[in-house]
């Protein structure tokens, strides 16, 4: 399965990478060699398989409703790119 | 007995500074010495903590005093010199996971196993180079620089946890701790010539561990000899209310159940781990250290684990879709590098991201976002989670006739710098015998078994049941006990 340079475009701006216009070609001949190594798992039939997303046996893990103590605020912010008034600073999202 | 202060293992080191013979601070100082002396050929490290390392090795000395040759008065670790991987997060030391998008980054609270170190009386000597994120199998994908293999420095010390297997190779610091994600404890403590233990997956808290692919990462140490490992399991295995994941099975003394011999335990060796390319001197001794588990009583059988090729492809699937999902997280908002000269929102975030990350990173986000995008999520990212049950099933019947498999940790021993750096290919390859058994999140341990004609060191991988980590360090000490590879260090 060959990925196309437009496929890599595609596929960084949903993953917000930014790529340069040189790295998208040769992202699109690594990515696809390895698409296709992939394609191994086509020849297996699972249809009647049930997907595994983890291993442990554990469901629902409980813990007791009880407050702790948070970290202190200034702490939390202390790797802020930007702050103010005790909040992270960000760029505008929403236009006017 | 060893006979420099850097070249002693944990339990001599233990006895030692139990029976009042040298100090914490000894061998506090011995360590960052040592660190002075040869890490500017290994690199093995991106921060050196010396200065927090000798008020903790102080702090052991008087609990040592005040314990007066009494081993139950002090933990087991207690004046220990012990190097992290840079992906633990540790109170007030700069933590990157490699990574120049965490350059500067200085975590506000601990990782719960650096936390358990700190209490089991650790000493904490600095934090070790690694894959950007874990993501590699040389640590050449740092964003800093590459580390060195100690036993030729024109090689990789195999990766992602370079760093912590190099350091523990040349005697930099005693133990150290890292991360397995498809390989990155075993891969680099065979290409270094040491022990490096995954755990089961559950067994130890990943609670402040820097994320990669969350239903696979486990912690895990590397030791000269594995009762260092066995020493270390023990201080930081067992459930975390910090973690959800981590299993409600009680934690055995490891280090008192080493003892007792394999006789009569079953070892399957599954021939699909002798993969086509593997080196003929990783097979021959190998096969050579299989025969010395028979001498030693064990019942060697084959066995067949006949998805083991799909291992790879299910491996890359899985974990790159965990990736993008988890390094979404670095968009210069909370913590990080954060392009603040870019005006525009979105093209702010591009550009963090862009100059933040390494190619291998980039390479899994893009892999795994394209794996879970719309159309392709059946075809790639389900279907790889059924050949994960395929996988499990395969280990579950082999387990119904074995205690544990033996196999090569890597199909080579240490590769040259660069050789494989631009062929993301090649270097997965590295690390198809450890992938499966990710996958089927089991545990696995790395020991050396011999060398190659190159004179490099060679692993030999022992996986077990889940949870059954006790049976794997018994094994492998019972070798130990039979044979000195592990006791043959680098030269620097």
């Amino acid at each position: 399965m060959a990925l196309t340079p437009e496929d890599v475009d595609h596929v960084a701006a949903l993953a917000r990478l930014g790529i340069t216009p040189a790295e998208r070609q040769r992202f699109a001949e690594q990515l696809s060699g390895i698409l296709e190594h992939f394609q191994a798992l086509q020849a297996l039939d699972t249809e009647n398989i049930p997907p595994t997303a983890q291993v442990l046996e554990l469901r629902n893990v409980m813990r007791p409703d009880v407050a702790r103590p948070p970290m202190p605020r200034g702490q939390i912010l202390v790797n802020a790119p930007r702050q103010e008034a005790g909040f992270f600073r960000v760029q505008a999202v929403l236009e006017e | 007995m060893s006979t420099t202060l850097h070249d002693l293992t944990a339990p001599e080191a233990r006895d030692l500074l139990i029976q009042g013979e040298i100090t914490s601070t000894e061998l506090t100082h011995a360590a960052l010495d040592r660190i002075q002396h040869v890490d500017g050929k290994i690199n093995a490290f991106l921060t050196v903590t010396a200065d927090l390392a000798l008020r903790q090795a102080a702090a052991a000395d008087r609990a040592l005093l005040a314990g007066n040759g009494d081993s139950n008065a002090t933990p087991e670790l207690t004046g220990i010199p012990i190097g992290l991987k840079d992906l633990f997060c540790t109170d007030g030391v700069e933590t990157t996971s490699g990574s120049k998008i965490l350059k500067g980054f200085v975590p506000p609270y601990d990782a719960t196993v650096v936390a358990r170190l700190r209490a089991a009386g650790a000493v904490f000597v600095g934090k070790l180079n690694m894959d950007e994120f874990a993501m590699g199998s040389s640590t050449e994908n740092s964003g800093y620089f590459p580390t060195r293999n100690p036993w030729d420095t024109s090689r990789v010390p195999g990766g992602s946890s370079g760093g912590s297997s190099a350091s523990v190779a040349s005697g930099e610091c005693i133990l150290s701790l890292g991360t397995d994600t498809g390989g990155s404890i075993r891969q680099p403590a065979a290409l270094c010539g040491v022990a490096g233990l995954k755990p089961t997956y559950g067994r130890v808290s990943r609670y402040g561990v820097i994320a990669f692919a969350s239903s696979l990462d486990q912690v895990g140490p590397f030791s000269i000899g594995v009762e260092g490992s066995a020493m270390i399991l023990h201080a930081i295995a067992g459930q975390d209310p910090l973690d959800s994941t981590t299993a409600p099975v009680p934690v055995p003394h490891y280090r008192a159940l080493l003892e007792g011999g394999i006789n009569g335990l079953r070892i399957g060796v599954p021939k699909e781990y002798f993969v086509q390319g593997t080196e003929p001197d990783v097979e021959k001794c190998v096969n050579a250290a299989i025969e010395t588990l028979g001498e030693l009583g064990a019942d060697i059988g084959d066995v067949s684990l006949p998805h083991t090729d799909y291992g790879l492809a299910t491996y890359y699937i899985i974990a790159p879709a965990e990736v993008s999902s988890n390094l979404a997280r670095y968009n210069g908002t909370r913590y990080g590098l954060a392009a603040t000269h870019v005006p525009d929102t979105w093209a702010a975030m591009d550009e963090t991201r862009r100059t933040g990350f390494g190619d291998e990173v980039k390479r899994r986000i893009m892999l795994g976002s394209y794996a879970l995008s719309s159309g392709y999520y059946d075809a790639y990212y389900l279907k790889a989670q059924k050949v994960r049950t395929l996988i499990k099933q395969d280990f579950d019947r082999a387990f119904e006739h074995f205690d544990v498999l033996v196999a090569p940790t890597s199909p080579t021993t240490a590769f040259r710098v660069g050789e494989k750096a631009n062929d993301p290919m090649a270097m997965y390859l590295s690390d198809v015998c450890t992938l499966p058994v990710n996958v089927a999140g089991l545990p696995g341990l790395s020991i050396p078994c011999g060398f190659d004609s190159k004179g490099l060191p060679i692993g030999l991988q022992l996986i077990g049941k889940a949870f059954d980590e006790e049976t794997l360090l018994r094994v492998a000490y019972s070798f130990e006990q039979a044979t000195d590879f592990h006791m043959t260090r680098p030269t620097l």
